[in-house]
C-alpha cells in the first residue's frame, strides 16, 4: 500500500512540475466551454442542467486522454527509468495501478475545475444537483476507462506518438461500438446476440444515460470492469516485454 | 551469496547469454568484462529481475529472483546502464521517493537521504532538476539511489562511463570504501579500473563465460607478464644493444619501438637483474626500466578476439 501511495505521489507531482498539468487543464476547460456553449446550445435550451456539458465528454476525452496516458510507460521506456522502477522491490500491480491512479486523479482535478459551470446553472435556475453529481462521477469513470486503455497502449510502445495514436483509435472503437452507424454495418449478417454484446461494449451507450444524470450500478460496473481489464492487460504487456 | 546457474537468455534468434554459471561470496568485488554486446548488461538485468531468463536460475542470498523477485530486489542496489533517473525531479525529491519505496519513514528516511547526499557530495545540486545536471552529477544521483538502503548486493552497470578522472576516482573510492560483507558487481570497459578495485574478474564473450579468475592471475596471462621494458636515452644505439641482449640465455625475444625496448623472458625467468647488470657493464643509464605486471588490455583482446597486441 505504501508503495502505491509513493508512486501516486511521485507521478502526480511530475504532472505539475512539467507544466503538462497546466496546459492540459487550460485546454480542457476551454474546449469543454466551447462544446457546452456553442455546440451544446447551453443557453438556448433554456434548461437548468449540465447535459450539454457531459454529452461531449466522450469526444473530448478521445484526444485529451491519450495525451495524458501516452507518457505513462513510453516515457519510462525511452528514458530507461523503467529499469529503475521495475527493479525496485515493488509489485508490478503497485507500479501499474499507481501510475494509473495518478493520471486518473489528475483528470479528476481537471474535471473539478469546471465547477464554474455548475455555479452558473445554479445561478440561472434550479438544477437537479444529484443528477449533476452523477454526471461528474460517470464522466470521471469514463475517463478512467480511456486512461486504462491508454496505459496498456503506452506499455506496448516506447514512442509516445504511437501510443497517442493507437490509444485514440482503440478508444474511438470503444466509443463508436454502440453507434447506429457502426451497428447498422453488422446488422444484416451478425446474430443479434453478438450485436447486443458489441453495443454493450460501447462507452457511448453506457455514458448516455449517465450524462442525463442516471448513474446506474450497471454502468458503474461496466466502467470499473473496463478499467480493471485494461490494467490487467497492461501488467500482461509488461510481463511479456520482460520475457521477450 | 549469489548463485547463478546455467543462465541463458535468448532475444529472438540471438543468444545474448549462454549457459552462464557463477558463484559469488560476500566481500567479493567482481569486475564483469567483455566487449560491447557480449551480454554483460543482459546478465545484470536478469540478476536484478528486470528481464526474465530464458532458462537457468539466479538466487540472491537464498531468494530466487524468478520465484520471489521482491525479496531479492530488497537486497540489491542497482545502477542501470546510463544511470537513468526521473529527470523532472530534483535529487532531493528523487532520493526521498526511492527511500520511501525502500520502506524508510520520517527520521530514518531523512537520515538515509542526508547520508547518501553527503557520501555522493550532492549538496550543491539538491534542489536542481536532474535533467539540468552534468553527467557526473547524474551518475552520482544514480549511485546514491543504489546505496541508500545499504544493500548487501550492489550491481553497477558501467558506473564510471563518461566521468572525468576525478569523478572516476571518487566512484572507485566509494566502492572500495563499502563494508566488506557486500557483493559488488561492476561492468566496465576500463581495465585499469578492474586492477584498481576488483578482487575477481569474469570475462564474457558472445554470451559465454570465458575467464573467471583474480585480477592478478589475469595479468599473469598476459605475454607482457614478467617482461622488462627499458626506455633508453636518445644517443644510445638501440640496435647495438639489441644484438647484445638477444643472445642471453634467459631472454626469449625483444621488441624495439623508438627508444623503448621490451624484453620477454624465457619460461617466466627473472631477467631484471641480468639486464641491469648488462646495462651497467655497457655504461648505459636508461631513462627508466621496469618490470611489467602484465597488460590487461592485451589479455582482454587476446581472450575476446583471439589475437594479441
Amino acid at each position: 500500500m505504501s508503495h502505491l501511495v509513493a508512486i501516486v505521489k511521485r507521478e502526480l507531482n511530475s504532472y505539475f512540475v512539467t507544466h503538462l498539468a497546466y496546459v492540459f487543464i487550460l485546454i480542457f476547460l476551454i474546449l469543454s466551454g466551447v462544446f457546452t456553449f456553442y455546440l451544446g446550445n447551453f443557453f438556448e435550451r433554456g434548461q437548468a442542467d449540465l447535459a450539454p456539458f457531459f454529452t461531449f465528454h466522450p469526444w473530448l476525452y478521445l484526444f485529451l486522454v491519450p495525451a495524458i496516458s501516452m507518457r505513462l510507460w513510453s516515457e519510462e521506456r525511452k528514458s530507461g527509468s523503467i529499469e529503475l522502477l521495475l527493479t525496485l522491490p515493488i509489485r508490478k500491480f503497485d507500479a501499474v495501478a499507481g501510475k494509473f491512479l495518478a493520471a486518473w486523479i489528475f483528470t479528476g482535478i481537471a474535471l473539478l475545475l469546471t465547477f464554474p459551470l455548475w455555479l452558473t446553472v445554479n445561478y440561472l435556475g434550479e438544477p437537479d444537483n444529484g443528477a449533476i453529481l452523477a454526471g461528474y462521477l460517470g464522466s470521471w469513470l469514463m475517463a478512467g476507462g480511456f486512461l486504462a486503455i491508454g496505459s496498456c497502449m503506452s506499455a506496448l510502445s516506447r514512442s509516445q506518438v504511437i501510443a497517442f495514436i493507437v490509444t485514440g483509435l482503440v478508444c474511438l472503437l470503444f466509443v463508436l461500438a454502440g453507434f447506429p452507424m457502426v451497428l447498422n454495418l453488422f446488422e444484416d449478417w451478425v446474430p443479434m446476440i453478438v450485436l447486443d454484446a458489441l453495443a454493450s461494449l460501447s462507452f457511448l451507450a453506457h455514458f448516455s444515460s449517465i450524462s442525463k444524470g442516471v448513474l446506474s450500478l450497471q454502468d458503474v460496473f461496466y466502467f470499473v470492469s473496463v478499467i480493471v481489464a485494461w490494467l490487467a492487460a497492461t501488467m500482461i504487456v509488461l510481463e511479456i516485454k520482460r520475457a521477450s | 551469496m549469489i548463485e547463478v546457474s546455467h543462465l541463458t537468455r535468448q532475444f529472438g534468434s540471438l543468444r545474448a547469454v549462454e549457459d552462464l554459471s557463477l558463484k559469488l561470496e560476500p566481500g567479493e568485488i567482481l569486475g564483469f568484462l567483455g566487449p560491447n554486446g557480449a551480454g554483460k548488461s543482459t546478465t545484470m538485468k536478469m540478476l536484478t529481475g528486470f528481464l526474465v531468463p530464458t532458462s537457468g536460475r539466479i538466487s540472491v542470498f537464498g531468494h530466487d529472483v524468478g520465484d520471489n523477485p521482491i525479496s531479492a530486489q530488497e537486497m540489491i542496489g542497482y545502477l542501470p546502464e546510463g544511470a537513468p533517473c526521473y529527470e523532472d525531479m530534483t535529487p532531493e525529491t528523487f532520493l526521498n521517493f526511492i527511500a520511501e519505496i525502500r520502506g524508510f519513514r520520517d527520521d530514518e528516511k531523512r537520515r538515509r537521504v542526508d547520508d547518501v547526499v553527503k557520501k555522493m557530495s550532492l549538496q550543491q545540486v539538491l534542489h536542481q532538476k536532474i535533467e539540468t545536471l552534468s553527467k557526473g552529477f547524474k551518475r552520482r544521483v544514480g549511485l546514491a539511489q543504489a546505496i541508500i538502503h545499504d544493500p548487501k548486493v550492489l550491481i553497477l552497470d558501467e558506473p564510471t562511463d563518461g566521468l572525468d578522472p576525478n569523478q572516476k576516482k571518487q566512484v572507485r573510492d566509494l566502492i572500495l570504501g563499502l563494508s566488506k560483507d557486500k557483493i559488488v558487481i561492476i561492468s566496465t570497459h576500463i581495465l585499469e579500473e578492474v586492477a584498481a578495485v576488483c578482487s575477481r574478474v569474469v570475462i564474457v564473450s558472445e554470451g559465454k563465460l570465458v575467464v573467471d579468475c583474480s585480477a592478478e592471475e589475469l595479468e599473469k596471462q598476459s605475454r607482457f607478464h614478467g617482461a622488462v621494458t627499458l626506455i633508453l636515452p636518445e644517443d644510445v644505439d638501440a640496435d647495438l644493444l639489441r644484438s647484445q641482449i638477444e643472445p642471453l640465455s634467459s631472454v626469449d625475444s625483444l621488441e624495439v619501438s623508438g627508444t623503448s625496448i621490451t624484453v620477454f623472458p624465457k619460461d617466466n625467468r627473472q631477467i631484471f637483474s641480468v639486464l641491469s647488470g648488462l646495462l651497467t657493464q655497457q655504461g648505459i643509464a636508461p631513462e627508466s626500466m621496469f618490470q611489467e605486471k602484465g597488460r590487461l588490455e592485451d589479455v582482454f583482446r587476446q581472450i575476446t578476439t583471439g589475437e594479441s597486441a
